[in-house]
């Protein structure tokens, strides 16, 4: 069973940062700033990130920004609201052409 | 059509293979499948020797390593299947590959996973430039495919990755502008950094990327000391020409198939399986091996990969219990020796003063990569100080290594039992000057000394792994342990032959009283 997340927390404001506008996620250009918005929009998990801005779901996978995503999600949710870890892994686990995927061998 | 085997293997690298021919040779029909066009993971961009004693392959280059394993593998067996991209594994231990550009099912009574690691990245001003690289990307380019990454390299993060790399930047002709590190002391091995070291290349610890600079490509690099909260302090940025910034800040386990799978998930270091000691997961019959169980060097990744593939054979009856505890104790002991020592996981973090034998560490070479003549003289082990050729032996932190001490055929140098002890000089031995020890140390920190060479001059005698190879007569500058040239040298000897393995002793002389500094030697004239 998941632990129950508690939403009523108050991370407080979204305070902008110098550096907001670092790409983080270099298949699907999504910035600091965006990933550090849309936790104060309530996306407090990984997987909640990844739905609302494709973080790691481009090429790579979040191979390279899966680190990333989570190290700003845990400083900006530093007031006791823990992360759900890593990004769900699910197949296929690289990118695949649909027509290959449908392609079953004999 | 679903296909069967007694072991499905994910990933052909060190860990994998090793697996693989373990299970093979206890009769387990195998299958390994790696999506890369060639097989042995990392281990073919590795051109520098290994460390650790024979059992663990030391003072082999990782490709010869990765040659072998494949023959054995051939040997034993093994089914390699290349270009198979895995893309699922569910928790019936069934394996989804694409091949051939369609999908084929396959189930293992047992699964090994080994599918490596990934490199950190760390996001800065301009990270997205072309030209910043990562060390592995930079290891390919030259090491595979010989071209050369750029002209003038910036590197980021001064552990073992950072310094093999930097070196080999070095030996492929590009220039290592500096190795930097947020971390207070360098991260890898002392003989390492010294041998990056002692060709010019300067450290600056506790720094960071600001800034790459240049807008289609990289043109130069800031970077500015960091407090002890790892935040740039204001006024201590500095700029380098380069072209290239090549990180190299730590690896990250690819556990996305043990996570798919449903294994219980720790972290160590980045999410990994949890494994017993055979190396299984929280599922049984799957296992982990290598760094995707834990981040560690090749070597521990092959033991390791035996033990999971012993496991399997035990759980599924293709080995004898008396067997079993024999190999699988055997690999334990292996392991062991290669997680003791000043690096292992137990001294993470922990600042350490001294050696086992209770020599004080240097503080140089934890912060600038070479070690002061003042340091080297307080660790009696490293020159014996007989009057003729001897080796002298700048091997100061105590690492699981020992090839010195079977290179010399006539009983000179001693490491003992325990491989992590500093290798010493045997009091009453005769050196002969051959030079194996000096080809055969991976970290080449074995120097033969000759004060009485000559009337006023010396010989030094050093590893050489760089082209073009001097000619005897050539001039050159003899630099010191921090690269600053002191004096002139002349090359007075070369040698290489198939024992060396490429590393070409290389002897110079130079006045009498450079003989303790003298350490490196640079071209000056033109190659003829």
């Amino acid at each position: 069973m998941k632990e129950y997340l508690d939403r009523t927390i108050d991370i407080g404001p979204y305070v902008p940062e110098a550096d907001d506008d670092l790409i983080i996620c270099r298949c699907e250009e999504i910035t600091k700033g965006e990933i550090r918005r849309a936790i104060h929009e309530g996306m407090f998990t990984m997987t909640e990130v990844k739905r609302y801005l494709r973080t790691g779901m481009g090429l790579c996978q979040g191979q390279t920004c899966g680190r990333l995503v989570k190290q700003i999600m845990e400083k900006e949710l530093s007031k006791g609201i823990s992360t759900d870890g890593e990004n769900t892994a699910r197949a296929p686990m690289r990118p695949i052409p649909m027509n290959v995927y449908g392609k079953e061998a004999e | 059509m679903i296909k069967h085997y007694d072991l499905i293997v994910v990933g052909a690298g060190p860990a994998g293979l090793s697996a693989a021919i373990q299970a093979a040779n206890c009769g387990m029909k195998v299958i390994v499948f790696d999506e890369n066009q060639r097989p042995g993971g990392q281990l073919f961009k590795q051109i520098h020797k290994f460390f650790g004693s024979k059992e663990h392959k030391a003072k082999i280059r990782g490709i010869r390593i990765g040659e072998e394993l494949l023959t054995e593998a051939e040997k034993a067996g093994v089914e390699v299947s290349l270009n198979s991209i895995v893309l699922g594994l569910f928790q019936i231990k069934g394996i989804s590959v694409m091949r051939d550009d369609q999908i084929e099912h396959f189930r293992g009574e047992n699964i090994i996973i080994a599918t490596g690691a990934a490199e950190n990245v760390i996001p800065f001003e301009g990270w997205t430039t072309p030209g910043v690289i990562g060390a592995g990307a930079a290891q390919t380019m030259m090491n595979l495919h010989g071209v050369m990454p750029g002209k003038r390299v910036l590197m980021v993060g001064s552990g073992n990755v950072g310094l093999v790399v930097s070196f080999q930047l070095l030996q492929a002709g590009c220039q290592v502008a500096a190795v930097i590190d947020a971390a207070p002391r360098i991260g890898g091995y002392g003989v390492h950094a010294a041998k990056v070291a002692r060709t010019g290349v300067p450290f600056y610890l506790s720094h960071t990327v600001l800034k790459a600079e240049g807008s289609d490509r990289v043109s130069g690099v800031v970077i500015a000391e960091v407090d002890e909260h790892f935040q740039p302090i204001p006024g201590t940025e500095k700029h380098f020409d380069v072209d290239t910034i090549c990180m190299a800040v730590g690896l990250s386990p690819m556990s996305q198939l043990a996570r798919m799978a449903g294994c219980k998930m720790v972290n160590n270091g980045g999410a990994v399986p949890e494994t017993n000691e055979y190396g299984e997961t929280s599922i049984p019959g799957v296992f982990a091996a290598g760094d995707v169980a834990g981040i560690e060097e090749a070597s521990s990744a092959m033991i390791t990969g035996r033990i999971a593939a012993l496991g399997a054979a035990r759980r599924s009856e293709f080995i004898e219990e008396p067997d079993f505890e024999r190999q699988y104790q055997a690999c334990v002991d292996s392991l062991n020796q290669l997680r003791q020592g000043m690096f292992c996981k137990a001294n993470k973090g922990k600042m350490l003063t001294e050696t086992d034998e209770g020599y004080p560490l240097s503080m140089s070479l934890l912060h600038h990569g070479y070690m002061t003549e003042e340091e080297l003289a307080a660790v009696p082990t490293v020159d014996s100080h007989d009057t003729g050729i001897h080796p002298v032996i700048e091997c100061t932190q105590n690492i699981p290594c020992n090839p010195c001490q079977e290179a010399c055929k006539f009983g000179c140098i001693s490491v003992g039992e325990n491989i992590t002890k500093l290798p010493g000089v045997v009091a009453g031995s005769k050196c002969t000057g051959c030079g194996m020890c000096v080809a055969n140390c991976p970290g080449q920190a074995i120097f033969l000394v000759d004060e009485t060479y000559e009337e006023g001059y010396a010989s030094i005698t050093l590893p050489y792994e760089f082209l073009p190879k001097p000619e005897v007569g050539d001039l050159g500058g003899a630099l010191n342990r921090q690269g600053i040239r002191i004096c002139q040298a002349e090359v007075v000897s070369v040698k290489s032959n198939k024992t060396f393995d490429h590393t070409m002793l290389l002897t110079i002389k130079v006045p009498k009283e450079f003989a303790g500094a003298a350490r490196f030697y640079k071209p000056e004239t033109e190659a003829k």
